[in-house]
Formats: structure tokens, sequence, C-alpha cells
């Protein structure tokens, strides 16, 4: 038995429809920005698994992994100070809560 | 031919980073969910090494599993009881995350499935992607090296210090 491409692109898949599905039904703040990782890290498996079946000779996929992960980092550092703020102001995470800026 | 125990690898990182990813957007305890997002990003960071990137490897449990986890779990023990529980979903809710994810699934896999040319590949070579490599490929100018966007990075890094600083200090 041969481990083919299709075998790593379908559990990254599965892992990002998770994260639509988490995006969609969760209300706690905190839990949709969980599901948006989930998300972000299914992408980072296609850029490696592409670079690796495809192009490995080169390695452009893997580097992009490694810009994609410390953009994830700071993006969520700070949703997570956001969020905090937003926790000291309303003491409140759901979502359905927070209209105050909607027109 | 694959040896044996790399089949087997690749079906306890594969299994788990299903079964992980459908208990992190399905438990209700939100302390659980991040906790089942630790165990997919250390499958992910198993699969890196399984495919022969230990250096992206290593940067994922350094930065994930060792940074935005323990964010996570900061601002959730921060801003909730760990033992409560979210309330019920009402069905129309679920079921429209579920038909928006069963039919990105669908479309995805359709495509997957269908363009048969290269997905059907399998690993032909061996991978040699040591330091040096790396290294000469971040701090480099000429084609296929990185350095603008690296110090993009870095520059992105530091506004989001400062950013998260300002942004959750007392007033």
């Amino acid at each position: 038995m041969e481990i083919t491409m299709y075998m790593y692109l379908i559990p990254s898949l599965i892992m990002f429809c998770c994260g639509v599905y988490g995006f969609i039904t969760r209300k706690n703040m905190i839990a949709i920005l969980i599901s948006l990782e989930l998300m972000l890290n299914a992408v980072d498996i296609n850029f490696v698994v592409f670079n690796r079946f495809l192009f490995p000779g080169q390695m452009e996929g893997m580097i992009f992994t490694l810009f994609a992960i410390a953009i994830a980092a700071a993006e969520t550092a700070l949703a997570i100070a956001i969020i905090i703020n937003i926790f000291r102001v309303v003491k409140n995470l759901d979502i359905r809560d927070i209209t105050k800026m909607k027109f | 031919m694959e040896s044996v125990g790399n089949i087997v690898i690749y079906f306890i990182i594969a299994i788990a980073i299903i079964v992980f990813s459908v208990l992190t957007v399905t438990s209700r305890r939100i302390l659980r969910s991040a906790t089942y997002l630790l165990f997919v990003l250390f499958a992910t960071a198993g699969l890196y090494f399984q495919l022969g990137y230990e250096f992206l490897g290593a940067v994922q449990i350094a930065v994930y599993a060792g940074g935005i986890l323990v964010l996570f779990v900061f601002a959730i023990l921060l801003t909730s009881k760990p033992a409560a529980e979210a309330e019920r979903l009402t069905t129309k809710k679920r079921w429209l995350g579920l038909t928006a994810a069963i039919l990105g699934a669908l479309v995805c896999g359709y495509a997957l499935l269908s363009s048969s040319i290269f997905c059907g590949k399998t690993i032909d070579s061996v991978l040699n992607v040591d330091m040096q490599t790396i290294g000469h490929a971040l701090m480099g100018t000429e084609k296929y090296q990185y350095l603008l966007p690296f110090e993009a990075v870095s520059i992105l890094l530091l506004a989001c210090i400062i950013g998260g600083v300002v942004v959750a200090r007392k007033r």
C-alpha cells in the first residue's frame, strides 16, 4: 500500500470543514477564534503537502507555511487582546450581545 | 512501497486529526475544545515530521502548541468559568452550519477526486531540507530567497506587540 496525496488532503479537508462548522455555530468569541485556527492549520497542511509531493526539490510551500504560522500567531495575540478588552467592558463574550458598533 | 511503520504512523495521525477536529468544534466546554485543538496541532506537527520537514514541525510545536494554545487557555480562564457549558444550539443554526460544512466538503472532495492527474502521486524522492538551506533561503535577496518577507514579518510582529499592549492596557 502506498501513501498518496489524497490521503493527506482529505484529513485536511475535513479539518477545514470542521472549522467552517464551528465558525458558523459557535457563540463564544474565543471558540470562534479556535475554529479559525483550525481552518488556518488545514491550509498550512495543504501548502506543505503540495510542496512535498509535486515540487520536492523546492521549498516555497514550506517557507509560505512558516510565514503563515508567524502571521497566525500575531493575529491570535491581537484578537485575544481585543476579546479581553471587550470582556472588560461588556462582561460577556457572546457575539449576540456585542452589537454596539453595528449600525 | 512504504514501510509498514510509516503507514501505521500515517493512519494514527490522520485519525487523530479527523477525530480531534470534530471534537474541537462539537465539545460544549470551551476549555476542552482548546485541549482538543492542542491535540490537532500536535498531530499536524507529526504530519510535518513524517513528510520530512523537521524544522516546520518544530516551529509548529513551539509557536502553536507552546504559544498560541497558552494564550487561548489564559484567555479562557480569564473570561469564563472552566466548568461552564455552552448552551445548546438551536436547530436552525446547527443545520446552517452543517449545510455549509458538508456542501463545502462535497464540492472540494469532488474537485479533488475528479482531478486525478496529480492527486494519486506518491512520494518518489528523499527530502533533505537542512537548517543551512532554510537559513540561506530566509536570509538572501536572490531568486527563491525571502529576506523582504522575513523583515516584513518582523515589523508585523513588532506592530502586533505594540498593538496588543495598547489595546489591552488598563485605562
